[in-house]
């Protein structure tokens, strides 16, 4: 058994997790220490203490939360992809299409968001929608560029065999563009929670279907600002843990072969 | 036509008729070459930068055409290669590798292509990788493998088709020599045990006299034939060959014969 320290995960895990635990500490101090109101900036604890005391409402709106960013999310993968199957077969169609991708990206969704929440009826539907069209582009884009970035040489000796196009974009195609795809779907995956939490604050829907946007707007009017910090807390954490779970997806996928996912030996 | 002509050893595999090349932008890459090669023959194709051997290569391997006159295969047209006893393989200057598959997924490749089972698939892809020692590194991923070794999975991965014409463009040009001179002797060993008709592109004399039964000294401006060097060494050929005086006399006269190609590409 090697000492603690010396293991690998050990400084990546536990060097952030102290800079956290003393930033916490500091800001836990100041708030006691200079009398700070609570309504005003909440110490750490009377966070947790919100927490704690409305777990089941922030529950359920963290659960409407992740299935509009999770429906988001493989929307865009699927559509994303899609496209960018679409856009190699000719440059005609990537010349064609692309400037109406690149439209879609650069409009801020907020300015969007009112427009597709009047025409959809369905605030679930509207607010996936949202959240799907900012989540799509890093995936059409990378994809793209993933299933074109093929190793000359290996198209060549496809080509010398007379290897089909299918064929060719199976064998091919697909895993060269493997990597790009997965770092498209990093950001996509952190976009679309993004999505869904601001088309959230635009619809400002309550109800059954009220997600953590809702939350913070609620206890913005109502002046709970710890409950605020708490729903602001969960929505932090998914998105850690939306980052955490394609990293490992990446590991999964990548780990054995590709320069990014490999450990270099020292 | 002549099919029994692949079981007669003096009919060529390759005939280079006349062939030339002219590239789109003018530029003249082979003079009218007239070339013939046997069966079981191993011929390396040598001589300054711009003589066209590459481009040689590439005309027998059929990945580009001529510009005028033609090649034959087996005294057939390449619509015929690749069926029984006329397949030919390539190995590229890189191992051109997929980095994702393992290595013997990427030896699979060519039998992959043409739907070959399963079973046999792979017990011939063992085969193959017996022939380049690599059998220990059958699980591994090309990014575990040195640079010799990568290249050995590309010979392999042309071995697996059974190639009875096996067309190599300087395929151990970016390694040292050490590892060079350890590849040339499995290559000479191979080709000799499979009575293997080889193309082979190189920059390095005593590889090309090492290997070779003949050698096709080329010069530039047009790409031409220069001169041919035959090699009249028994094969197979070992180590003792290549610290053998012989060895270093022949070197000396395909250095004068180069020297000579050289001068005549100024012109």
């Amino acid at each position: 058994m090697r000492p603690l320290m010396q293991r690998e995960w050990f400084a990546p895990v536990v060097a952030p997790l102290v800079v956290g635990a003393l930033l916490l500490g500091v800001w836990q101090f100041c708030c006691g220490y200079f009398q700070i109101p609570i309504y005003l900036f909440p110490a750490p604890s009377d966070i947790a203490e919100s927490l704690m005391e409305n777990w089941q409402p922030l529950l359920h709106a963290l659960g409407s939360t992740l299935k509009i960013t999770f429906a988001a999310f493989a929307l865009a993968t699927i559509l994303g992809v899609l496209t960018a199957f679409l856009f190699i077969q000719s440059r005609w169609i990537e010349m064609s299409l692309l400037p109406y991708a690149v439209l879609l990206q650069v409009t801020p969704i907020v300015a969007v968001a009112p427009l597709i929440i009047i025409l959809v009826k369905n605030t679930p539907l509207a607010l996936t929608a949202c959240a799907t069209v900012i989540a799509l582009f890093p995936i059409i884009s990378n994809t793209t560029i993933g299933l074109r970035s093929v190793d000359p040489g290996l198209l060549a000796y496809f080509r010398m065999n007379k290897v089909g196009r299918a064929q060719t974009l199976w064998r091919l195609r697909v895993p060269s563009a493997l990597p790009f795809f997965m770092a498209g779907l990093r950001i996509s995956s952190g976009l679309a929670l993004i999505g869904a939490v601001v088309a959230e604050f635009v619809a400002g829907t309550g109800g059954r279907s009220a997600g953590l946007a809702y939350e913070i707007l609620q206890s913005g009017f109502q002046l709970d600002i710890p409950r605020m910090f708490a729903a602001l807390l969960l929505i932090t954490v998914t998105g850690v843990a939306l980052f955490g779970l394609m990293v490992g997806l990446d590991r999964l996928l990548l780990g054995h072969w590709h320069d990014s996912a490999v450990k270099t030996e020292r | 036509m002549n099919d029994f002509s692949i079981a007669q050893p003096d009919v060529p595999v390759v005939d280079v008729l006349s062939a030339e090349k002219i590239f789109a932008n003018g530029f003249r890459g082979l003079a009218p070459i007239e070339l013939s090669i046997r069966r079981g023959e191993f011929v390396s194709l040598i001589g300054p930068s711009g003589c066209g051997k590459s481009t040689l290569l590439k005309l027998i391997a059929n990945l580009i055409e001529p510009s005028d006159g033609r090649l034959q295969w087996w005294r057939g047209d390449f619509s015929k290669v690749g069926q029984a006893g006329r397949q030919l393989a390539f190995v590229f200057q890189d191992p051109t590798l997929m980095p994702w598959a393992r290595v013997e997924n990427n030896v699979r490749l060519p039998l992959d292509f043409v739907g070959v089972d399963r079973a046999t698939a792979r017990s011939r892809v063992a085969a193959a990788l017996a022939q380049v020692e690599l059998t220990h590194a059958t699980r591994r991923y090309p990014r575990q493998l040195s640079g010799g070794m990568r290249m050995r999975v590309s010979i392999a991965r042309a071995l697996v088709t059974n190639p009875d014409l096996l067309l190599m463009d300087e395929p151990f040009g970016a390694l040292d020599e050490f590892t060079r001179n350890r590849l040339d002797e499995d290559l000479a060993r191979l080709s000799w045990e499979r009575q293997l008709t080889s193309v082979f592109v190189t920059h390095s004399i005593y590889e090309a006299v090492f290997l070779s039964s003949r050698i096709i000294v080329m010069a530039a401006q047009p790409g031409r034939i220069f001169t041919e060097f035959t090699v009249d060494e028994p094969r197979p050929r070992g180590e003792d060959f290549r610290t053998s005086p012989r060895f270093a006399a022949l070197c000396r006269d395909l250095s004068t014969l180069l020297t000579d190609a050289s001068i005549a590409s100024r012109g």
